[in-house]
């Protein structure tokens, strides 16, 4: 900014009746701010959700393309809406980004688009990653390394995978213009420096913004009433709750795992309103098994944090690492993530 | 201006840039400059020729032998060497004499490029004569073309094309026009060859490129050389250029300490330029020096490098759109303006249209002509991009979200004082702002940044109070009763900003008067209601904050300073509505033991009375009840404090209406004639002034008691000042001032009631 000296050169009439226009709440502006008034000023999360139901993947998914999505660990950011992101640029992009990795790795040293790299960016689409038909579609994007001799595989190892997706993401997507790509979680799993390349080339070419994402105890405790709600044919893992205690000079961890048959069963008991998880339902889960713990150890589990979930359907941990395992299951977990996203960008 | 934005901050960019702007035949220095010659060439052939804002003395002296002198020189060299090495060195020693009191004319220079480029004397003439070339103004460009030819010629030596090279480029502000040297861009181009030429030939390019330049083979023939020399500041500052106006070509990351890319130092006609400048002045250098000051601090996460991002116009997605660009596509487009050239808010007129807009928009921040520009911009993406970045970056870098981030203090400090910079410009507040304040307000220790953060609290867009009171103003009156009393008067005098803002915003919206229904209350009675709110709400603040503080003077005046713009509200800003202060506020404040607290109280009172005055006036006028006519209420309150004051300062009998105390409460505080001890006389709060004005009449006399009271002599003095009161200038005085010498407070009294009699009931407004 330079100078500030002449602030009544401004147009102030037309500001004003701009800014009449925002008053009014014609403005997808104002209808923002509309909706953070409403968060703010009332309990953050609505005391009641679905629980997730297993038949909610369309079918023209591939499943290859699934499978890269479970069993991994990823990284949650929320992302800001793309401004002028267009899913028939995808190889412009791959091209553009590509060219952007080699040059952030080799600083100060310039690099021809559309070179020869030993690395290759690809985008590509996740078909059926979505709640409902106005939601975008969910988009992968990968790193994947050129094997020198061309006569291995055509595709080399992959070194960095993050994908986009919008689950249920309606109050999101009421609030912006149609130049606006809403796809607020943002998933990662590779490297933290391929992250951060990637991340600035997003913000710089879509104007957009990364934050992580992280998952406190309370949106824990959800998640774990709701993932041991799901119907499953069979238990994969155990469920496995993990609670830190803040104390010097290590924090000491308190590890409780229980048979998922028995936490469904406990579940059972809890719950009351079919098909919706309550508010007073996942207190009531929870106090249930901290009271267990006490008479059993005497520790009040309710004075520590929560800090890491895992079911059958998928673990989480505070520090937004998560990791799905359940590929029925999987539109239900991310659908809460993009919850939770869509609440941090507001 | 693109290479700003491209290249790390360096004072010398910017002069780089200059530079390249002057490519631009319509610049005004160029056209300025050329015109300059061709009245030069018009008026007289001769070769020599003064500088243009040299006196006539300097020229008429020597005029005529130097001149010659010179013109002898010139014909001398032009005609190749002679035998007798002694004409040689003397008229060399002319032609510098000459050159750099003066500079040389267009055609001089001509003269001496060919001279020196087609070898007829030795190099060590050729370089003292590169030394010398100086232009008086301008050098024209059919002399550059020729020397190139000679060049080609290769009948100098490699020192002399080194020579010529680093000249170009120290000349290049001063060629007249550029377009056929840019035609031999393929030739410079093709020198880049020569290892000792490169970086000269580069810092050529580097001005002279234009967009139609970048070609892929060159773009390949640079990463050649690069991948041949390593990693060299030159051809860096070449491919970013490059790489600026073809972004899908070339990809290169910058390191992020600053670079030099060329040196300075290496310019060896510094003073002479500095010289030239001063006389060819008039072209607008230094305006440009303010704009686009990018600069990188240090890198911290991969976010960003600095919080606020650099200034660029959209280069990707423009880019690859292009493709599938139809015909109006290219219409549209043609004339788009690039951020980076716009450099005054004429330009911005002009190009509004057309302008590229940043890529990324939280780089408007930095930019007060962009600031113009989303002012009035009617596109809601634009706003989006900004509300989105803005709020993200917000709580991103907010030091109370995090444990033990406070080193980020003065950053987080500083990011907001450019957003309140950029609110204080635009006279409004943003929307990300007011929804940050909702999530971190209730977080917030008071103490972190509070004078910024106070700041965008009094920048909240107007709107609905009662909305808005429960996620800010709750938990702000929270902290304002727990806090010290400078806090408590910083968040008054936050308060008394935010209204002033609100009612700004309100007056020129009701000129407006946009009439539109809406479900929302956004009828003049409703954002009134809005403001009364708010007002009741500082009210009740004040009052509890006056008893917990016990009637602290200072923090009366910040209060006193809220309702100092309360009661003109409907005077001032045309807006129906007058607000009394709370009984809380008026009586602590006229029994304050502080002449200063009074005086600004009996300035109040006295405005309320005129906004009141003039609201029935216009009621009386219009006859017609309008929903906004003031509840008689109002009115009866203003009419009790009046009396209250009149009874305690004036007539003697205080504690009667308003203000009641039980006589026997007071007799039994033992306290003797009390009716008089508050009156205008006996006030303790003016015993400092009555002092003064006794040590003033007598500075030597013993008893100084008894000539106080004579002075008073309430009539005369009143119709004396009257006149005083009618060209409203009574503020202004000062104690000490003839007219306040007698007795200060009583004339301030009754000034500010003109009417003023000692029986209340005639001028109380009914």
């Amino acid at each position: 900014m330079d100078s500030y000296d002449a602030p009544e050169l401004t147009p102030r009439q037309d500001a004003s009746s701009r800014l009449k226009d925002f008053f009014i709440g014609a403005t997808p502006l104002q209808k923002r701010l509309e909706s953070v008034r409403k968060q703010t000023s009332f309990i953050p999360t609505p005391p009641r959700r679905k629980i997730p139901q297993g038949s909610q993947l369309q079918e023209d998914v591939d499943p290859q393309k699934f499978a890269v999505l479970l069993h991994k660990q990823w990284t949650l950011y929320s992302l800001t809406p793309l401004y002028k992101f267009s899913y028939t640029d995808f190889k412009e992009y791959s091209k553009l980004l590509t060219a952007f990795i080699a040059a952030e790795k080799k600083k100060g040293l310039a690099v021809e688009v559309g070179d020869d790299f030993n690395i290759k960016v690809v985008f590509s689409t996740l078909m059926g990653v979505k709640g409902t038909e106005r939601d975008p579609e969910a988009f992968l994007v990968q790193i994947l390394s050129k094997s020198q001799l061309p006569s291995e595989h055509k595709e080399g190892k992959v070194l960095w995978t993050g994908w986009f997706c919008c689950v249920f993401g309606d109050s999101l997507l009421e609030t912006v213009s149609e130049d606006f790509t809403c796809l607020p979680l943002f998933l990662a799993n590779g490297a933290e420096t391929n992250t951060a390349i990637i991340g600035t080339w997003f913000q710089k070419t879509f104007d957009c913004y990364f934050r992580p994402l992280a998952i406190s105890s309370f949106n824990l405790s959800w998640m774990a009433a709701m993932w041991t709600a799901c119907k499953m044919d069979h238990y994969m893992a155990t469920t496995e709750f993990l609670w830190s205690v803040p104390c010097s000079p290590h924090s000491l961890d308190i590890s409780y795992a229980i048979h998922p048959e028995d936490a469904k069963a406990l579940w059972d008991n809890v719950h009351k309103t079919p098909g919706e998880v309550t508010q007073e339902e996942v207190d009531l889960f929870m106090d249930c098994l901290y009271s267990h713990f006490h008479r059993h150890f005497k520790i009040h589990l309710s004075a520590t944090r929560l800090v890491r979930v895992s079911t059958s359907v998928a673990s989480a941990h505070t520090d937004g690492k998560i990791k799905i395992l359940c590929p029925k299951y999987l539109i239900g977990v991310l659908a809460y993530l993009t919850e939770l996203a869509v609440f941090q960008i507001e | 201006m693109r290479t700003c934005a491209v290249m790390s901050s360096q004072k010398k960019v910017n002069s780089w840039a200059r530079k390249r702007t002057s490519q631009d035949s319509s610049s005004y220095q160029t056209r300025l400059s050329a015109w300059r010659v061709k009245e030069d060439l018009n008026d007289s052939k001769s070769i020599s020729k003064c500088g243009q804002n040299n006196t006539v003395e300097d020229c008429e002296g020597a005029d005529g032998q130097t001149e010659n002198a010179l013109q002898i020189a010139l014909r001398y060299f032009e005609k190749g060497p002679i035998k007798t090495s002694q004409n040689k060195e003397k008229h060399l020693k002319t032609v510098e004499n000459v050159a750099w009191k003066n500079g040389l004319a267009p055609e001089g220079i001509d003269i001496l490029l060919s001279v020196a480029l087609s070898g007829k004397f030795g190099s060590a003439v050729n370089t003292r004569i590169f030394k010398c070339m100086i232009p008086a103004t301008l050098i024209s460009e059919d002399s550059v073309v020729k020397a190139v030819s000679w060049l080609c010629a290769g009948k100098c030596s490699g020192s002399t094309k080194v020579l010529f090279y680093r000249w170009l480029v120290a000349m290049f502000d001063f060629i007249d026009h550029k377009e056929q040297i840019n035609l031999l861009y393929g030739f410079f181009f093709a020198s880049l060859q020569d290892d000792a030429l490169c970086p000269y030939v580069c810092h050529l390019l580097y001005l002279l490129t234009k967009k139609e330049n970048v070609k892929p083979f060159r773009v390949r023939k640079l990463l050649d050389l690069q991948a041949k020399m390593g990693m060299q500041p030159h051809l860096q500052a070449l491919l970013s250029l490059y790489k600026f106006f073809v972004p899908t070509l070339i990809s290169v990351s910058l390191p992020m300490k600053k670079k030099i890319y060329f040196k300075n130092s290496e310019n060896l006609w510094q003073t002479a330029l500095l010289a030239l400048r001063s006389r060819n002045q008039g072209f607008p250098s230094e305006p440009l020096k303010l704009m686009l000051a990018n600069v990188y601090p240090i890198k911290r996460k991969w976010n960003s490098h600095s919080i606020i991002p650099v200034l660029n116009s959209c280069n990707y997605s423009k880019e690859s759109r292009k493709k599938r660009m139809n015909l109006s596509d290219y219409f549209s487009s043609n004339g788009s303006f690039p951020l980076e050239q716009l450099k005054s808010f004429p330009q911005l007129l002009q190009n509004i249209h057309c302008l590229e807009l940043p890529s990324q928009m939280g780089a408007v921040l930095n930019s007060s002509l962009l600031l113009h520009y989303i002012n009035c911009v009617r596109d809601e993406s634009v706003l989006l991009r900004l509300y989105h970045w803005l709020s993200q970056t917000l709580q991103e870098e907010c030091i109370w979200y995090k444990v033990n981030n406070y080193d980020h203090g003065k950053e987080f400090a500083n990011f907001l004082d450019t957003i309140l910079r950029a609110e204080c410009f635009l006279q409004e507040g943003f929307y990300s702002c007011e929804a940050f304040l909702y999530k971190s307000l209730p977080l917030w220790d008071g103490l972190c940044c509070r004078s910024q953060f106070l700041q965008l609290v009094s920048w909240i867009p107007f709107s609905s109070f009662s909305e808005v009171k429960p996620l800010l103003f709750d938990h702000l009156s929270r902290l304002f009763f727990t806090s010290s009393i400078f806090f408590k008067c910083s968040v008054l005098q936050c308060l008394k900003e935010l209204l002033q803002n609100w009612l700004l915003w309100l007056s020129m919206d009701v000129h407006v008067k946009s009439v539109r229904n809406s479900p929302l209350e956004t009828t003049l009675g409703g954002s009134m209601n809005s403001v009364s709110e708010l007002i009741h709400y500082v009210g009740w603040l004040s009052t509890t904050a006056v008893r917990l503080e016990s009637n602290r003077t200072f923090l009366l005046h910040f209060i006193l300073d809220f309702y100092e713009k309360v009661c003109d509200i409907y005077i001032n800003y045309n807006l129906p509505l007058v607000v009394l202060f709370p009984p809380g506020v008026f009586y602590p404040v006229l029994l304050s033991l502080d002449s200063s607290i009074l005086n600004q109280l009996c300035y109040i009172m006295d405005r309320y009375h005129k906004n009141l005055t003039a609201a029935k006036k216009n009621e009386f006028i219009h006859k017609t009840k309008s929903e906004f006519s003031f509840s008689s209420k109002t009115y009866q309150e203003f009419n009790q404090y009046l009396t209250a004051m009149v009874g305690c300062l004036w007539t003697s009998k205080p504690f009667q209406k308003g203000l009641y105390i039980d006589p026997e409460v007071l007799g039994n505080a033992s306290v003797a004639e009390y009716k008089k001890s508050l009156n205008l006389v006996h006030h303790p709060a003016f015993l400092s002034y009555t002092v003064s004005f006794l040590l003033q009449k007598q500075p030597s006399s013993s008893h100084p008691a008894p000539s106080c009271r004579l002075i008073l002599r309430p009539a005369g003095i009143r119709r004396r000042h009257r006149s005083t009161l009618e060209s409203g200038s009574w503020r202004a005085l000062k104690p000490g001032s003839p007219l306040l010498e007698s007795n200060t407070p009583f004339l301030l009294f009754s000034l500010a009631f003109p009417g003023f009699r000692p029986c209340a009931p005639a001028w109380c407004l009914c």
